[in-house]
Protein backbone atom coordinates (compact mmCIF):
# COMPACT_ATOMS: atom_id res chain seq x y z
CA UNK A 1 0.00 0.00 0.00
CA UNK A 2 2.89 2.14 0.93
CA UNK A 3 4.86 0.98 -2.00
CA UNK A 4 1.97 1.98 -4.13
CA UNK A 5 1.47 5.77 -2.64
CA UNK A 6 5.21 6.35 -3.41
CA UNK A 7 5.12 5.23 -6.75
CA UNK A 8 2.44 7.47 -7.53
CA UNK A 9 4.19 10.50 -6.07
CA UNK A 10 7.22 9.96 -8.10
CA UNK A 11 6.95 11.83 -10.94
CA UNK A 12 5.40 14.71 -9.18
CA UNK A 13 8.55 14.94 -6.78
CA UNK A 14 11.08 14.40 -9.74
CA UNK A 15 8.99 16.75 -11.67
CA UNK A 16 9.14 19.50 -9.08
CA UNK A 17 12.86 18.82 -9.08
CA UNK A 18 13.76 19.82 -12.21
CA UNK A 19 11.30 22.10 -12.87
CA UNK A 20 12.83 23.97 -10.06
CA UNK A 21 16.46 23.65 -11.76
CA UNK A 22 15.01 24.80 -15.10
CA UNK A 23 13.35 27.80 -13.31
CA UNK A 24 16.95 28.65 -11.78
CA UNK A 25 18.47 30.74 -14.40
CA UNK A 26 15.50 32.43 -15.11
CA UNK A 27 15.14 33.42 -11.24
CA UNK A 28 18.25 35.79 -11.93
CA UNK A 29 16.55 37.52 -14.65
CA UNK A 30 13.65 38.46 -12.68
CA UNK A 31 14.63 39.27 -9.64
CA UNK A 32 18.12 41.09 -11.23
CA UNK A 33 15.66 43.49 -12.89
CA UNK A 34 13.87 44.61 -10.31
CA UNK A 35 17.45 45.52 -7.90
CA UNK A 36 19.54 48.32 -8.39
CA UNK A 37 22.83 46.25 -6.66
CA UNK A 38 22.11 43.26 -8.50
CA UNK A 39 25.16 40.87 -9.02
CA UNK A 40 25.58 38.12 -11.13
CA UNK A 41 24.24 35.74 -8.46
CA UNK A 42 20.87 35.05 -7.26
CA UNK A 43 19.60 37.14 -4.13
CA UNK A 44 16.46 38.37 -2.86
CA UNK A 45 16.69 42.53 -3.73
CA UNK A 46 16.94 44.48 -0.65
CA UNK A 47 14.36 47.02 -2.00
CA UNK A 48 12.45 46.09 -5.30
CA UNK A 49 12.26 49.07 -7.37
CA UNK A 50 11.12 49.10 -11.55
CA UNK A 51 14.25 52.01 -11.76
CA UNK A 52 15.98 49.38 -14.42
CA UNK A 53 13.27 49.10 -16.36
CA UNK A 54 12.46 52.90 -16.66
CA UNK A 55 16.20 53.16 -17.56
CA UNK A 56 16.32 50.90 -19.86
CA UNK A 57 13.26 52.49 -21.83
CA UNK A 58 14.41 55.77 -21.65
CA UNK A 59 17.64 55.11 -23.24
CA UNK A 60 17.38 56.05 -27.10
CA UNK A 61 19.66 53.28 -28.32
CA UNK A 62 17.32 50.99 -26.74
CA UNK A 63 14.16 52.30 -28.03
CA UNK A 64 16.10 52.52 -31.44
CA UNK A 65 17.23 48.96 -31.75
CA UNK A 66 13.67 47.84 -30.42
CA UNK A 67 12.21 49.41 -33.48
CA UNK A 68 14.56 48.16 -35.69
CA UNK A 69 13.73 44.71 -34.17
CA UNK A 70 10.08 45.20 -34.83
CA UNK A 71 9.77 46.70 -38.19
CA UNK A 72 12.06 43.68 -39.31
CA UNK A 73 9.89 41.40 -37.67
CA UNK A 74 6.77 43.28 -38.80
CA UNK A 75 7.96 43.09 -42.26
CA UNK A 76 9.21 40.08 -42.61
CA UNK A 77 6.16 38.31 -41.13
CA UNK A 78 3.95 40.31 -42.98
CA UNK A 79 5.91 39.40 -46.86
CA UNK A 80 6.48 35.78 -45.56
CA UNK A 81 2.57 35.38 -45.35
CA UNK A 82 1.61 36.83 -47.86
CA UNK A 83 3.83 35.42 -50.36
CA UNK A 84 3.09 31.74 -48.99
CA UNK A 85 -0.81 32.33 -49.04
CA UNK A 86 -0.17 32.87 -52.84
CA UNK A 87 2.23 29.89 -53.22
CA UNK A 88 0.51 27.70 -51.11
CA UNK A 89 -3.35 28.24 -53.46
CA UNK A 90 -1.89 26.52 -56.40
CA UNK A 91 -0.16 23.82 -54.36
CA UNK A 92 -3.04 23.00 -52.50
CA UNK A 93 -5.50 23.06 -55.38
CA UNK A 94 -4.43 22.22 -58.66
CA UNK A 95 -2.92 19.03 -59.95
CA UNK A 96 1.02 19.95 -60.80
CA UNK A 97 3.38 17.97 -62.56
CA UNK A 98 6.29 19.16 -60.57
CA UNK A 99 3.88 19.72 -56.80
CA UNK A 100 5.86 16.71 -55.26
CA UNK A 101 8.85 17.28 -56.26
CA UNK A 102 8.33 21.34 -55.18
CA UNK A 103 7.05 20.01 -51.81
CA UNK A 104 9.81 17.70 -51.07
CA UNK A 105 12.57 20.53 -51.78
CA UNK A 106 10.53 22.61 -49.47
CA UNK A 107 10.85 20.06 -46.46
CA UNK A 108 14.50 19.84 -47.18
CA UNK A 109 14.88 23.58 -47.06
CA UNK A 110 13.03 23.55 -43.94
CA UNK A 111 15.63 21.56 -42.21
CA UNK A 112 19.11 23.15 -43.69
CA UNK A 113 21.51 24.61 -41.01
CA UNK A 114 21.42 28.09 -42.96
CA UNK A 115 24.28 29.14 -40.76
CA UNK A 116 26.98 27.20 -43.48
CA UNK A 117 25.46 29.90 -46.25
CA UNK A 118 25.98 33.83 -44.00
CA UNK A 119 29.69 33.67 -45.46
CA UNK A 120 28.26 33.72 -49.50
CA UNK A 121 25.26 35.18 -48.66
CA UNK A 122 28.11 38.28 -46.56
CA UNK A 123 29.78 38.76 -49.98
CA UNK A 124 26.23 38.62 -52.31
CA UNK A 125 25.14 41.23 -50.61
CA UNK A 126 28.48 43.80 -50.41
CA UNK A 127 27.86 42.92 -54.98
CA UNK A 128 24.55 43.52 -54.96
CA UNK A 129 24.87 46.74 -52.49
CA UNK A 130 22.33 45.35 -49.80
CA UNK A 131 25.06 45.13 -47.05
CA UNK A 132 23.95 46.98 -44.03
CA UNK A 133 21.00 47.82 -45.22
CA UNK A 134 17.39 46.22 -42.85
CA UNK A 135 15.34 46.01 -46.35
CA UNK A 136 18.13 43.24 -47.23
CA UNK A 137 18.08 41.91 -44.33
CA UNK A 138 14.00 41.58 -44.29
CA UNK A 139 14.35 39.76 -47.66
CA UNK A 140 17.22 37.52 -46.73
CA UNK A 141 14.85 36.22 -43.56
CA UNK A 142 11.63 36.19 -45.92
CA UNK A 143 13.43 33.89 -47.94
CA UNK A 144 14.96 31.40 -45.02
CA UNK A 145 11.37 31.85 -43.09
CA UNK A 146 9.35 30.95 -46.60
CA UNK A 147 10.06 27.14 -46.66
CA UNK A 148 8.10 26.71 -43.55
CA UNK A 149 5.58 28.94 -44.08
CA UNK A 150 4.64 27.54 -47.60
CA UNK A 151 4.68 24.20 -46.04
CA UNK A 152 2.33 25.18 -42.78
CA UNK A 153 0.00 27.05 -45.30
CA UNK A 154 -0.47 24.74 -47.44
CA UNK A 155 -1.84 21.95 -45.19
CA UNK A 156 -3.64 24.30 -43.20
CA UNK A 157 -5.22 25.67 -46.89
CA UNK A 158 -5.65 21.65 -47.87
CA UNK A 159 -8.39 21.76 -44.70
CA UNK A 160 -10.43 24.63 -46.00
CA UNK A 161 -13.18 23.17 -48.58
CA UNK A 162 -13.53 23.34 -52.20
CA UNK A 163 -17.30 24.74 -52.64
CA UNK A 164 -17.15 27.80 -51.45
CA UNK A 165 -14.89 29.32 -53.25
CA UNK A 166 -16.36 27.50 -56.62
CA UNK A 167 -19.72 29.14 -55.68
CA UNK A 168 -17.79 32.25 -55.33
CA UNK A 169 -16.29 31.66 -59.06
CA UNK A 170 -19.81 31.14 -60.23
CA UNK A 171 -20.45 34.65 -59.02
CA UNK A 172 -17.73 35.82 -60.97
CA UNK A 173 -14.77 36.42 -58.34
CA UNK A 174 -10.99 36.23 -59.77
CA UNK A 175 -9.21 33.70 -58.11
CA UNK A 176 -6.97 36.00 -56.22
CA UNK A 177 -10.70 37.88 -54.55
CA UNK A 178 -11.66 34.33 -53.94
CA UNK A 179 -8.06 33.74 -52.20
CA UNK A 180 -8.15 36.82 -50.24
CA UNK A 181 -12.11 37.13 -49.61
CA UNK A 182 -13.40 33.46 -49.05
CA UNK A 183 -10.13 31.37 -48.33
CA UNK A 184 -8.13 33.36 -46.20
CA UNK A 185 -11.09 34.30 -43.64
CA UNK A 186 -11.28 30.44 -43.02
CA UNK A 187 -7.81 29.73 -42.70
CA UNK A 188 -7.45 32.79 -40.27
CA UNK A 189 -5.94 30.36 -36.96
CA UNK A 190 -3.23 28.73 -39.76
CA UNK A 191 -2.55 32.32 -41.06
CA UNK A 192 -1.93 33.51 -37.42
CA UNK A 193 0.99 30.44 -36.40
CA UNK A 194 2.74 31.54 -39.74
CA UNK A 195 2.91 34.93 -38.48
CA UNK A 196 3.63 34.18 -34.86
CA UNK A 197 6.18 31.69 -35.61
CA UNK A 198 7.99 34.01 -38.52
CA UNK A 199 8.00 36.85 -36.63
CA UNK A 200 8.96 35.05 -33.24
CA UNK A 201 11.98 33.58 -34.98
CA UNK A 202 12.83 37.47 -36.60
CA UNK A 203 13.09 38.76 -33.28
CA UNK A 204 15.49 36.30 -31.86
CA UNK A 205 17.57 36.37 -34.73
CA UNK A 206 20.98 37.00 -33.84
CA UNK A 207 23.28 35.80 -36.51
CA UNK A 208 21.95 37.27 -39.58
CA UNK A 209 21.38 40.95 -38.75
CA UNK A 210 24.92 40.72 -36.56
CA UNK A 211 27.00 38.93 -40.36
CA UNK A 212 24.55 41.37 -42.84
CA UNK A 213 24.59 45.04 -40.73
CA UNK A 214 27.29 46.89 -39.51
CA UNK A 215 26.60 50.35 -37.81
CA UNK A 216 24.75 50.47 -34.88
CA UNK A 217 22.11 52.72 -35.65
CA UNK A 218 20.69 49.59 -37.90
CA UNK A 219 20.97 46.86 -35.42
CA UNK A 220 18.10 45.20 -34.15
CA UNK A 221 17.88 44.80 -30.15
CA UNK A 222 18.98 41.40 -30.46
CA UNK A 223 22.11 42.04 -31.20
CA UNK A 224 22.28 45.32 -29.37
CA UNK A 225 21.56 43.57 -26.06
CA UNK A 226 24.61 41.19 -27.27
CA UNK A 227 26.36 44.50 -27.44
CA UNK A 228 25.38 45.58 -24.30
CA UNK A 229 25.95 42.27 -22.72
CA UNK A 230 29.76 42.54 -23.64
CA UNK A 231 30.21 46.00 -23.08
CA UNK A 232 28.30 47.33 -19.72
CA UNK A 233 26.67 44.33 -19.13
CA UNK A 234 29.50 42.88 -16.35
CA UNK A 235 29.06 46.48 -14.45
CA UNK A 236 25.06 46.77 -14.98
CA UNK A 237 23.56 43.40 -14.38
CA UNK A 238 19.99 45.21 -13.42
CA UNK A 239 19.75 46.94 -16.62
CA UNK A 240 21.21 44.10 -18.47
CA UNK A 241 18.12 41.71 -16.89
CA UNK A 242 15.91 44.34 -17.07
CA UNK A 243 16.47 44.82 -20.97
CA UNK A 244 16.30 40.82 -21.52
CA UNK A 245 13.23 40.55 -19.87
CA UNK A 246 11.61 43.40 -22.30
CA UNK A 247 13.31 41.77 -25.44
CA UNK A 248 12.06 38.34 -24.27
CA UNK A 249 8.61 39.70 -23.17
CA UNK A 250 7.46 39.55 -26.81
CA UNK A 251 8.25 35.84 -28.03
CA UNK A 252 6.78 35.18 -24.61
CA UNK A 253 3.52 36.80 -25.17
CA UNK A 254 3.36 35.58 -29.07
CA UNK A 255 4.00 31.66 -27.89
CA UNK A 256 1.45 31.59 -25.40
CA UNK A 257 -1.10 33.10 -28.35
CA UNK A 258 -0.13 30.69 -30.47
CA UNK A 259 -0.75 27.92 -28.44
CA UNK A 260 -4.78 28.79 -28.56
CA UNK A 261 -4.16 28.61 -32.33
CA UNK A 262 -2.74 25.51 -32.40
CA UNK A 263 -5.93 23.32 -31.54
CA UNK A 264 -4.39 20.06 -32.44
CA UNK A 265 -1.12 21.09 -30.15
CA UNK A 266 2.07 20.44 -31.73
CA UNK A 267 2.88 18.65 -35.04
CA UNK A 268 6.11 17.53 -35.70
CA UNK A 269 5.65 17.20 -39.34
CA UNK A 270 8.02 20.11 -41.42
CA UNK A 271 8.78 21.02 -37.86
CA UNK A 272 10.94 23.62 -37.08
CA UNK A 273 14.41 24.35 -36.53
CA UNK A 274 15.91 25.18 -33.43
CA UNK B 1 -4.15 22.23 -79.79
CA UNK B 2 -5.20 20.68 -76.56
CA UNK B 3 -2.22 20.43 -75.31
CA UNK B 4 -1.01 23.75 -75.64
CA UNK B 5 -4.09 24.43 -73.90
CA UNK B 6 -2.81 22.51 -70.67
CA UNK B 7 0.51 23.86 -70.93
CA UNK B 8 -1.37 27.63 -71.13
CA UNK B 9 -3.19 26.85 -67.70
CA UNK B 10 -0.12 24.46 -66.05
CA UNK B 11 1.49 28.27 -66.55
CA UNK B 12 -1.35 29.89 -65.47
CA UNK B 13 -1.69 28.11 -62.06
CA UNK B 14 1.79 28.08 -61.25
CA UNK B 15 2.01 31.85 -61.69
CA UNK B 16 1.07 32.50 -57.69
CA UNK B 17 4.36 30.40 -57.21
CA UNK B 18 6.38 33.31 -58.68
CA UNK B 19 7.06 35.64 -56.07
CA UNK B 20 8.31 32.75 -53.38
CA UNK B 21 10.11 31.02 -56.35
CA UNK B 22 11.84 34.07 -57.06
CA UNK B 23 12.81 34.93 -53.61
CA UNK B 24 14.17 31.55 -52.83
CA UNK B 25 16.29 31.32 -56.32
CA UNK B 26 17.77 34.41 -55.16
CA UNK B 27 18.04 34.34 -51.52
CA UNK B 28 18.12 30.20 -50.82
CA UNK B 29 19.08 28.37 -53.96
CA UNK B 30 22.64 30.88 -55.08
CA UNK B 31 23.88 31.59 -51.83
CA UNK B 32 24.08 27.38 -51.86
CA UNK B 33 25.82 27.03 -54.97
CA UNK B 34 27.94 30.19 -54.09
CA UNK B 35 29.26 28.38 -50.61
CA UNK B 36 30.43 25.81 -53.23
CA UNK B 37 31.91 28.23 -55.75
CA UNK B 38 33.79 30.44 -52.96
CA UNK B 39 35.02 27.34 -51.55
CA UNK B 40 37.44 26.48 -54.09
CA UNK B 41 38.59 30.21 -54.39
CA UNK B 42 40.65 32.49 -53.00
CA UNK B 43 38.33 35.09 -51.72
CA UNK B 44 39.33 37.45 -49.10
CA UNK B 45 38.59 41.18 -47.50
CA UNK B 46 42.28 42.28 -47.67
CA UNK B 47 45.62 40.87 -47.68
CA UNK B 48 47.39 39.91 -51.34
CA UNK B 49 44.73 37.57 -52.30
CA UNK B 50 41.73 40.68 -51.56
CA UNK B 51 42.72 42.44 -54.62
CA UNK B 52 44.00 38.86 -56.91
CA UNK B 53 41.23 37.11 -56.87
CA UNK B 54 40.64 33.56 -58.52
CA UNK B 55 40.08 30.24 -58.78
CA UNK B 56 42.51 27.93 -56.55
CA UNK B 57 40.86 23.93 -56.59
CA UNK B 58 40.90 22.52 -53.83
CA UNK B 59 43.94 24.49 -52.08
CA UNK B 60 41.47 25.16 -49.11
CA UNK B 61 40.59 22.18 -48.91
CA UNK B 62 44.54 21.03 -48.74
CA UNK B 63 44.73 23.64 -46.14
CA UNK B 64 42.31 22.38 -44.48
CA UNK B 65 43.39 19.32 -43.86
CA UNK B 66 46.74 20.60 -42.62
CA UNK B 67 44.86 22.78 -40.08
CA UNK B 68 44.60 21.25 -36.62
CA UNK B 69 42.14 23.55 -35.58
CA UNK B 70 39.94 22.15 -38.12
CA UNK B 71 40.21 18.97 -36.30
CA UNK B 72 39.53 20.72 -32.87
CA UNK B 73 36.45 21.88 -34.24
CA UNK B 74 35.12 19.23 -35.49
CA UNK B 75 35.78 17.04 -32.52
CA UNK B 76 34.17 20.30 -30.81
CA UNK B 77 31.24 19.80 -32.65
CA UNK B 78 30.70 16.34 -32.07
CA UNK B 79 30.81 16.79 -28.47
CA UNK B 80 28.95 19.71 -28.80
CA UNK B 81 26.23 17.60 -30.41
CA UNK B 82 26.17 14.22 -28.66
CA UNK B 83 26.27 15.86 -25.72
CA UNK B 84 23.10 18.08 -26.46
CA UNK B 85 21.44 15.52 -28.20
CA UNK B 86 21.59 12.51 -25.19
CA UNK B 87 20.72 15.52 -22.96
CA UNK B 88 17.79 16.98 -24.78
CA UNK B 89 16.45 13.62 -25.33
CA UNK B 90 16.44 12.05 -22.57
CA UNK B 91 15.29 14.67 -20.11
CA UNK B 92 12.90 15.77 -22.45
CA UNK B 93 11.31 11.71 -22.78
CA UNK B 94 11.76 11.54 -18.98
CA UNK B 95 9.38 14.45 -18.46
CA UNK B 96 7.43 13.60 -20.95
CA UNK B 97 6.85 10.53 -19.80
CA UNK B 98 6.21 11.76 -16.14
CA UNK B 99 4.16 14.64 -17.53
CA UNK B 100 1.55 11.49 -18.89
CA UNK B 101 0.79 10.06 -15.57
CA UNK B 102 0.73 13.17 -13.87
CA UNK B 103 -2.62 15.79 -13.55
CA UNK B 104 -3.62 18.08 -15.78
CA UNK B 105 -3.72 21.50 -13.18
CA UNK B 106 0.12 20.18 -12.48
CA UNK B 107 1.15 19.94 -15.40
CA UNK B 108 -0.10 22.88 -16.38
CA UNK B 109 1.83 24.68 -13.38
CA UNK B 110 5.04 22.78 -14.19
CA UNK B 111 5.23 22.92 -18.05
CA UNK B 112 5.99 26.79 -18.55
CA UNK B 113 9.17 26.64 -16.34
CA UNK B 114 10.36 23.76 -18.75
CA UNK B 115 8.80 25.60 -22.33
CA UNK B 116 10.88 28.76 -20.99
CA UNK B 117 14.26 28.08 -21.84
CA UNK B 118 12.88 27.27 -25.28
CA UNK B 119 10.57 30.13 -26.04
CA UNK B 120 13.08 33.16 -24.85
CA UNK B 121 15.65 34.53 -27.83
CA UNK B 122 18.90 33.11 -27.91
CA UNK B 123 20.35 36.31 -26.54
CA UNK B 124 18.21 36.22 -23.73
CA UNK B 125 19.43 31.87 -23.29
CA UNK B 126 22.86 33.03 -23.28
CA UNK B 127 22.79 35.92 -20.69
CA UNK B 128 20.83 33.66 -18.42
CA UNK B 129 23.35 30.68 -18.91
CA UNK B 130 26.09 33.11 -18.52
CA UNK B 131 25.14 34.72 -15.61
CA UNK B 132 23.77 31.45 -13.82
CA UNK B 133 27.09 29.62 -14.73
CA UNK B 134 29.60 32.55 -13.67
CA UNK B 135 32.19 32.56 -11.17
CA UNK B 136 30.14 34.87 -8.99
CA UNK B 137 26.87 33.62 -10.54
CA UNK B 138 23.89 31.25 -9.28
CA UNK B 139 25.22 27.93 -9.29
CA UNK B 140 28.31 28.54 -7.54
CA UNK B 141 25.95 30.65 -4.72
CA UNK B 142 24.16 27.37 -4.42
CA UNK B 143 27.39 25.16 -4.44
CA UNK B 144 28.45 27.23 -1.88
CA UNK B 145 25.53 26.72 0.33
CA UNK B 146 26.71 22.59 0.20
CA UNK B 147 30.01 24.29 1.43
CA UNK B 148 32.00 23.36 -2.22
CA UNK B 149 34.38 26.15 -3.38
CA UNK B 150 34.17 28.08 -6.34
CA UNK B 151 34.05 26.46 -9.87
CA UNK B 152 35.04 28.47 -12.56
CA UNK B 153 32.71 26.55 -15.13
CA UNK B 154 33.35 28.98 -18.11
CA UNK B 155 36.91 28.62 -17.91
CA UNK B 156 37.82 25.21 -16.75
CA UNK B 157 34.68 23.34 -17.95
CA UNK B 158 33.66 25.66 -21.13
CA UNK B 159 32.24 22.65 -23.62
CA UNK B 160 30.48 21.41 -20.38
CA UNK B 161 29.12 24.67 -19.61
CA UNK B 162 27.64 25.52 -23.32
CA UNK B 163 26.22 21.71 -23.44
CA UNK B 164 24.15 22.40 -20.17
CA UNK B 165 23.48 25.71 -21.57
CA UNK B 166 22.13 23.75 -25.00
CA UNK B 167 20.00 21.50 -22.89
CA UNK B 168 18.52 23.61 -20.77
CA UNK B 169 17.45 25.66 -24.02
CA UNK B 170 16.39 22.69 -25.80
CA UNK B 171 14.66 20.15 -23.96
CA UNK B 172 11.68 21.74 -24.36
CA UNK B 173 11.53 20.85 -28.17
CA UNK B 174 12.04 17.01 -27.52
CA UNK B 175 9.39 17.38 -24.74
CA UNK B 176 6.51 18.50 -26.66
CA UNK B 177 7.15 16.02 -29.50
CA UNK B 178 7.41 13.38 -27.05
CA UNK B 179 4.31 13.88 -24.94
CA UNK B 180 2.61 14.30 -28.53
CA UNK B 181 3.88 10.49 -29.53
CA UNK B 182 3.30 9.30 -26.09
CA UNK B 183 -0.46 10.50 -26.59
CA UNK B 184 -0.60 8.14 -29.19
CA UNK B 185 0.65 5.16 -27.65
CA UNK B 186 -2.64 3.07 -26.50
CA UNK B 187 -2.64 2.52 -22.32
CA UNK B 188 -4.25 -0.76 -23.41
CA UNK B 189 -0.92 -2.13 -24.72
CA UNK B 190 0.80 -0.73 -21.77
CA UNK B 191 -1.58 -2.68 -19.65
CA UNK B 192 -1.30 -5.73 -21.04
CA UNK B 193 2.10 -6.08 -20.83
CA UNK B 194 1.81 -5.33 -17.22
CA UNK B 195 -0.94 -7.52 -16.56
CA UNK B 196 1.67 -10.10 -17.97
CA UNK B 197 3.95 -9.32 -15.21
CA UNK B 198 6.26 -6.53 -17.05
CA UNK B 199 7.93 -4.33 -14.53
CA UNK B 200 7.60 -0.43 -15.33
CA UNK B 201 10.81 -0.39 -17.03
CA UNK B 202 10.38 -3.20 -19.07
CA UNK B 203 7.23 -1.68 -20.16
CA UNK B 204 8.86 1.44 -21.22
CA UNK B 205 11.75 0.02 -23.07
CA UNK B 206 9.88 -2.87 -24.85
CA UNK B 207 6.65 -1.21 -25.60
CA UNK B 208 6.62 2.77 -25.39
CA UNK B 209 9.78 3.48 -26.97
CA UNK B 210 9.40 1.02 -30.10
CA UNK B 211 6.03 2.38 -30.66
CA UNK B 212 7.27 6.06 -30.47
CA UNK B 213 10.11 5.16 -32.81
CA UNK B 214 9.48 7.30 -35.60
CA UNK B 215 9.14 10.24 -33.33
CA UNK B 216 12.63 9.56 -32.02
CA UNK B 217 14.29 9.47 -35.20
CA UNK B 218 12.64 12.58 -36.90
CA UNK B 219 13.25 14.68 -33.29
CA UNK B 220 16.97 13.15 -33.62
CA UNK B 221 17.25 14.51 -37.04
CA UNK B 222 15.73 17.94 -36.41
CA UNK B 223 17.68 18.48 -33.43
CA UNK B 224 20.95 17.62 -35.04
CA UNK B 225 20.85 19.81 -38.06
CA UNK B 226 19.58 22.60 -35.70
CA UNK B 227 22.29 21.55 -33.24
CA UNK B 228 24.72 21.94 -36.32
CA UNK B 229 24.01 25.35 -37.07
CA UNK B 230 24.44 26.59 -33.32
CA UNK B 231 26.28 29.92 -33.61
CA UNK B 232 25.03 32.67 -31.16
CA UNK B 233 24.71 31.02 -27.85
CA UNK B 234 28.46 29.37 -27.61
CA UNK B 235 29.46 32.59 -29.41
CA UNK B 236 27.92 35.13 -26.85
CA UNK B 237 28.90 32.80 -23.79
CA UNK B 238 32.36 31.77 -24.22
CA UNK B 239 33.79 33.48 -27.93
CA UNK B 240 34.76 29.54 -29.01
CA UNK B 241 37.10 29.98 -26.16
CA UNK B 242 39.12 30.10 -23.66
CA UNK B 243 42.00 29.17 -26.34
CA UNK B 244 39.77 27.08 -29.39
CA UNK B 245 38.13 24.56 -26.23
CA UNK B 246 34.82 25.27 -27.74
CA UNK B 247 35.53 26.27 -31.10
CA UNK B 248 32.75 24.42 -32.70
CA UNK B 249 32.59 24.61 -36.89
CA UNK B 250 30.71 27.38 -36.87
CA UNK B 251 32.61 29.28 -34.95
CA UNK B 252 35.73 28.58 -36.72
CA UNK B 253 34.02 29.58 -39.89
CA UNK B 254 32.92 32.87 -38.42
CA UNK B 255 36.46 34.07 -37.62
CA UNK B 256 38.13 32.74 -40.70
CA UNK B 257 35.52 34.60 -42.36
CA UNK B 258 35.38 37.86 -40.60
CA UNK B 259 38.25 38.12 -37.78
CA UNK B 260 40.85 36.98 -40.59
CA UNK B 261 39.08 37.91 -43.22
CA UNK B 262 39.58 34.75 -45.46
CA UNK B 263 36.08 34.39 -46.67
CA UNK B 264 37.25 31.20 -49.29
CA UNK B 265 38.51 29.55 -46.09
CA UNK B 266 35.37 30.68 -44.49
CA UNK B 267 33.47 28.63 -46.83
CA UNK B 268 35.43 25.68 -47.24
CA UNK B 269 34.98 25.23 -43.69
CA UNK B 270 30.97 25.96 -43.66
CA UNK B 271 31.04 23.49 -46.43
CA UNK B 272 31.18 20.63 -44.24
CA UNK B 273 28.34 21.87 -42.40
CA UNK B 274 26.16 22.27 -45.62
CA UNK B 275 27.31 19.19 -46.69
CA UNK B 276 26.24 17.02 -43.47
CA UNK B 277 23.24 19.15 -43.80
CA UNK B 278 22.30 18.17 -46.90
CA UNK B 279 22.73 14.75 -46.33
CA UNK B 280 20.76 15.05 -43.35
CA UNK B 281 18.05 17.02 -44.66
CA UNK B 282 17.62 14.47 -47.38
CA UNK B 283 17.07 11.60 -45.35
CA UNK B 284 14.58 13.58 -42.90
CA UNK B 285 12.55 14.39 -46.18
CA UNK B 286 12.46 10.32 -46.47
CA UNK B 287 11.39 9.52 -43.30
CA UNK B 288 8.59 12.03 -42.86
CA UNK B 289 7.26 10.55 -45.62
CA UNK B 290 6.65 7.40 -43.69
Amino acid sequence: MKNARSKKAAPYIVLSILAVVFALPLVWVVLASLDLNASSGVKIPAQFTLQNYIEVIKSQTNQRALRNGLIISLFQSLIVVFISILAAYPLSRFELKCKKIFMLTILFMTALPMTAVMVPVYRLFLTVKLYNSIPGVILFMTATSLPYGIWLMKNSMDGVPMELEEAAKVDGATTLTSIFKVIVPLMFPGICVVFIYTFSGSWGNFFVPYILLSTAEKMPASVQLYQFFGQNGMVVYGQLAAYSALYALPSIILYVLSQSYMSKGFNLSGAAKG
Amino acid sequence: MKEKNQTLTEIKRTVLLLPAVILLICFFIVPILMTFGYSFSNLALSGANAKNFRFTGIENYIKMWKDRTVFISIKNTLVFLVGSLIGQQVLGFIIALMMKSGNSTFRRIVGPFFLAGWVIPEVVVAICCSTFFANEGTLNHILGFAGIPMIKFLQTMPMTTVVLANIWHGTAFSMLNFQSALDGVSNEIEEAARVDGASYLQTIVKIVIPCIRGTIATNTMLNTLSTLGVFGLIYMMTGGGPGSKTTTIPIYMYKQAFVSQQLGYGTAIAMLLLVIGIILSVLYTRIDRD
